[in-house]
């Protein structure tokens, strides 16, 4: 059972949540650039836990599915269709054997993702199926590519919606402090944490950068560090004060100074917006971050309970695999904005 | 030796879910030692709920599996545990194993190596004579999977990074800076020098072993000719570069 790659998206990857616990040997966790969009995605297709999916940066290609099964569509909205009819986002489809899906550029926000019901067979190291291009596991899909999927366990399922978390465009990092955060100048934090950047295009599976009109935030004391070990969210300060923030495949260890970290559950709202979105950094306690970070497991649980059935109109056949049950974007903007 | 305030490991909060204990903020050998035994105890003796422990030059990595009431319960038993002595004073651990690596060096194999020598006070010759006279010890593997900070040379090789940037250095490649060496475990730019050419693949995917070097583990340097390297290359289905591996204790 497969689905043939034709080609066009120049960097798709299977993504899973990546590799933890190899920071000994010097392997970042890697994994999906949107893990949110994972979680989704398996909520949709009612699966028991997060699957492998399709990672696909900006622009998308042709896709023939030789076997039958449900996928869901989540992360960036991408312009798609099935043998030419309009798929929308955030929903599952039933795709039957010998259609040609066929997926255009993100129409907002950066990376989409395709999960097939039955998972992907891909090799497994270190128990992920997860590419991780900087440390050489895995490569991006080359056109005529053929991606093994499992068989979807029900093909009968009804057509499952949800109104995804608004993460497209832009808006407020919560960041804790780390081990370095006090080698800046007390007035350097405070404009950094007042400052409004905008998303660079300096953006990738490694790290995004930020930009600011004027302002730098470096430290006298960035000269004769010791590399140290460095995460995803981490917030450096490279050259004479740009922040770079560490994403999914960052380096494990790095000698540029952390004004602190980005908390995991605000990572896939950086990774999303295209580059120009705006962003502010905004310190805030452990106890608070603790409190706004799920469980994987609480996470899945609470995406379950909004997924809801598609509501199909008999009147509007043709028009039914683009039905919006609730229009599946709104403005990303945080409450305290 | 002096001892610097500034020195006295400190347990800092590393994200949500890992401490760091922190034993300087510069590079000093004693205190990658310190590092070093303080991971070794470690993994003796694990601490309840952690899931990694990983040592750097400096400092050392523990991660928790939980919240604030896991952290602070691992905090104190890192408190504790670096309370029993005074890390300062840890001898060098004998090696646990060596390994003996063939590298061809300067000319096309090494194009930086004349001004490494250079920058640390020596012709060529003696540079390769130095560098292949001294063992150098696994400091910390990180940056990329597999790739390991070899050191410490003495001090004459205190160089700093060159200031361009080599866009880019194949696998294998010796480089050096600031006393230490790396053999680079994928084509990437540096701003090291890169001073000779191994067979040697630190990481290689599919290999049984895929990561060859390891905390305990010391390196020696022997010169091969270009031709010998190049034979080498050509035939390498273990990536090991006609490596030789001897157990020490």
């Amino acid at each position: 059972m497969s689905v043939l790659f034709h080609g066009n998206g120049p960097a798709i990857s299977i993504q899973d949540l990546g590799r933890p616990g190899q920071i000994a040997a010097g392997l970042s966790r890697g994994g999906a650039m949107d893990r949110l969009a994972l979680f989704e995605a398996a909520a949709l297709l009612q699966a028991p836990q997060v699957l492998p999916a399709l990672e696909v940066p900006g622009f998308g290609g042709a896709f023939t599915f030789q076997t039958t099964t449900r996928i869901a569509l989540t992360g960036a909205p991408m312009a798609a269709t099935l043998d030419g009819s309009t798929l929308a986002w955030n929903r599952t489809h039933l795709i039957p054997a010998g259609a040609k899906l066929t997926l255009g550029a993100c129409v907002h926000g950066s990376y989409g993702y395709v999960t097939f019901a039955g998972g992907i067979e891909s090799p497994v190291h270190l128990g992920s199926q997860a590419a991780h291009l900087m440390a050489g596991i895995g490569q991006v899909l080359s056109p005529g590519a053929e991606i093994c999927i499992g068989a979807d366990p029900d093909h009968d399922a009804a057509q499952m919606g949800l109104v995804p978390d608004a993460r497209l465009d832009g808006g407020v990092l919560h960041v804790v402090a780390g081990p370095q955060t006090d080698l800046f100048e007390t007035e350097t934090q405070q404009a950094f944490f007042a400052a409004t950047f905008t998303k660079s295009n300096r953006a990738n599976r490694q790290g995004i950068g930020l930009d600011h009109p004027s302002l730098k935030f470096g430290t006298d004391q960035a000269a004769g560090l010791a590399s140290d070990f460095i995460m995803q969210g981490d917030i450096q300060q490279t050259g004479d004060g740009v922040p770079y923030v560490l994403m999914a495949e960052c380096q494990t260890m790095g000698g540029y100074p952390r004004i602190g970290t980005v908390i995991p559950d605000d990572l896939p709202k950086l990774a999303q917006a295209q580059p120009g979105k705006p962003f502010t950094f905004k310190l805030i306690s452990r106890d608070d971050a603790e409190s706004r970070s799920k469980s994987e497991a609480d996470i899945l649980k609470g995406l379950r309970a909004k997924v809801a059935p598609v509501v199909r109109n008999p009147a509007d056949m043709s028009d039914l695999l683009s039905y919006q049950l609730i229009s599946g974007v709104t403005a990303g903007h945080d409450p305290e904005d | 030796m002096s001892s610097h305030a500034s020195d006295t490991p400190v347990i800092l909060p590393l994200g949500l879910t890992a401490l760091i204990v922190r034993f300087g903020l510069k590079a000093r050998p004693e205190l990658t030692v310190a590092v070093r035994a303080f991971v070794t105890d470690l993994e003796g003796d694990p601490i309840d709920e952690v899931t990694q422990i990983a040592g750097s030059l400096t400092t050392v990595m523990v991660e928790f599996a939980g919240g604030s009431d896991v952290r602070a319960r691992v905090q104190a038993a890192l408190q504790a545990r670096l309370s029993r002595r005074d890390w300062s004073t840890v001898a060098r651990p004998d090696p646990l194993r060596r390994w003996t690596i063939p590298v061809a060096f300067g000319d096309a194999f090494g194009p930086d190596l004349s001004k490494a020598a250079q920058a640390a006070g020596m012709t060529e010759t003696n540079a390769v004579e130095d560098l292949c006279a001294t063992e150098v010890e696994v400091l910390t593997l990180g940056f990329a999977p597999g790739q390991a900070y070899l050191g410490f040379l003495d001090p004459q090789w205190n160089i700093p990074r060159m200031a361009e940037i080599n866009p880019s250095v194949p696998a294998g490649a010796l480089i050096l800076a600031i006393r230490q060496l790396i053999v680079f475990t994928n084509e990437n730019p540096t701003g090291w020098h890169h001073i000779g050419q191994t067979g040697f693949l630190p990481f290689v995917l599919d290999r049984t072993d895929p990561i060859l070097l390891r905390g305990g583990d010391v390196l020696r340097f022997a010169p091969v000719s270009a031709s010998e390297m190049s034979d080498r290359l050509a035939n390498n289905p273990d990536g090991l570069g006609g490596a030789k591996l001897e157990v020490l204790r």
